[in-house]
């Protein structure tokens, strides 16, 4: 689809960080625009299709809201909880901390909340809906793999998505993206008697019908597009999160010979699930090979993430 | 009558908006001078510990000790913003070479303290540089918005003056000349 397209495009060459940062927040900000435009549209078919007004469009996107801010809030503690991760202090894991320490001084940030998980399949994710509840944790089989630089590079990508407000960036998306679930679910859902009782009004004619079948189409297509366009932007924020790592550190060998490293481990994380997937520094619960280019993916693949890193060099 | 008081209002809320950015910024660019000051602080207090520690496994390297002392007194005592550069190069310069030298002693990298010393100082050392990489973001984002419109008037009207950037004396500059080619 020609949405790939627009937001997988190879990077050119040779790419300052400050260049790729600007890149990517501009497509971020476009992919949105369009997933918005499809709730808006399937919302207006829908609303046409059935006389109902923008009674099902509202419904849709409250319920969303109401989703979304739950896990704004509280996302953070289920997320921790759910890969049984144990907050560390400078004690237990000096270099650690100097490391997040040193790259919240680069930032500007306050010191997040650090967590390890007791896991030997080498990742890493981060939390939090602003920098003040920020929290980032790492799993003890990425800390022993890694030298000071790449520990550093790694950090410098987590400590990105929360100085990029990736978090509050992804439950805008989840919103808009289960809004249009939910809309085009109600949609299919009511087709049954929906056609039935405009028969009985007898009020509107055939361009009701036009806009029925209209209306099914997108609520089979829509959801599915906005899923891909869901994972493109989460696609896009790694890139992202990538790129601001560099700003910090100004060393893009440090991730890339991290990324390196944790490429070759083909071990999948047993804590991590499907809900919390998008937040960790590669996907975690693909087998390896699975973790190559796909439409529907959580995040670019790693050999495309190295070579950019290096282009920045 | 409505559109109108709708722009004043509008353009009173502007203003409000861009010198209160103008004025954050700023505060940003000294707070990161400070931060540059806490590390360089921490610093001096970690190197008498690194020396008294490493003094009895370096015998034979009194003199690399010796300048480290020592550069860290005058980078102590000295005055001057330019001055105050140079000498903490010359720290920085030699700490980097004991550092170097430690690893040509094995029992000096496998005792703990030493090692914890030196994490210590490592990690002073890049909060340093770092410090100072923030402190020039700070500027870059302050003086930009100093030079570009619509702020720039604002900025003019309430003496609004640009930041100078951290340089790095030519010591430290030394050897990326040579990477350059």
């Amino acid at each position: 689809m020609s949405m790939q397209i627009a937001s997988d495009l190879p990077a050119p060459a040779r790419r300052s960080f400050y260049e790729e940062i600007a890149a990517n927040k501009r497509r971020s900000v476009f992919l949105i625009i369009v997933i918005a435009a499809l709730l808006i549209l399937l919302g207006y078919t829908f609303g046409e299709a059935y006389g109902l007004g923008y009674g099902g469009v509202a419904f849709a996107v409250i319920l969303g809201i109401v989703s979304g801010l739950a896990s704004y809030y509280g996302g953070a503690r289920m997320v921790l909880a759910a890969s049984r991760a144990g907050e560390v202090n400078r004690d237990e894991q000096p270099q650690l901390v100097n490391v997040i320490e040193e790259l919240c001084i680069a930032g500007g940030l306050p010191t997040p909340k650090i967590y390890l998980i007791d896991d030997t399949a080498p990742n890493a994710f981060a939390t939090g809906r602003d920098p003040q509840h920020a929290a980032v944790a790492i799993t003890t089989g990425l800390l022993q793999k890694l030298n000071r630089a790449q520990l550093q590079g790694v950090m410098a990508h987590e400590l990105s998505h929360v100085r990029n407000y990736d978090i509050l960036f992804a439950t805008m998306v989840g919103i808009l993206v289960g809004s249009i679930a939910l809309l085009a679910d109600i949609a299919l859902r009511s087709m049954r008697w929906g056609i039935g009782g405009r028969r009985r009004s007898g009020k509107n004619g055939g361009g009701n019908a036009i806009f029925a079948i209209i209306a099914i189409v997108l609520a089979i297509l829509a959801p599915i597009f906005a899923k891909m366009l869901q994972l493109s932007i989460s696609r896009k924020r790694e890139y992202l999160a990538d790129a601001s790592g560099v700003q910090l550190t100004r060393d893009p060998e440090g991730l890339a010979g991290a990324l390196e490293i944790i490429g070759r481990d083909a071990e999948v994380l047993e804590v991590a699930n499907r809900a919390t997937q998008h937040l960790y520094i590669v996907n975690p619960i693909k087998p390896f090979e699975d973790r190559v280019k796909s439409l529907f993916s959580t995040h670019p693949p790693i050999e495309e993430r190295i070579r950019r890193l290096r282009a920045m060099a | 009558m409505i559109i109108l008081l709708g722009i004043v209002v509008l353009v009173a809320l502007w203003f409000i908006l861009s010198y209160n950015g103008l004025v954050s910024a700023r505060n940003m660019v000294k707070n990161a001078w400070s931060q540059i000051d806490v590390q360089l602080k921490r610093r001096y207090d970690l190197i008498p510990n690194l020396v008294e520690v490493v003094r009895d496994y370096m015998a034979y390297e009194q003199e690399t000790l010796e300048k480290v002392v020592k550069a860290r007194q005058t980078a102590i005592d000295v005055s001057g913003v330019k001055e105050q550069a140079q000498a903490e190069a010359q720290l920085t310069a030699s700490l980097r070479q004991l550092f170097a030298l430690v690893e040509n002693y094995p029992q000096l990298k496998a005792n703990e303290n030493v090692g914890r010393l030196q994490e210590e100082l490592t990690t002073t050392e890049n909060k340093i540089s770092f410090a100072r990489q923030h402190y020039n973001d700070s500027v870059m984002r302050y003086n930009t918005k100093l030079q570009t419109i619509p702020t720039n008037m604002i900025a003019g009207m309430f003496n609004f003056t640009a930041e100078t950037f951290f340089e790095t004396p030519t010591e430290e500059r030394g050897p990326v000349k040579v990477d350059l080619r």
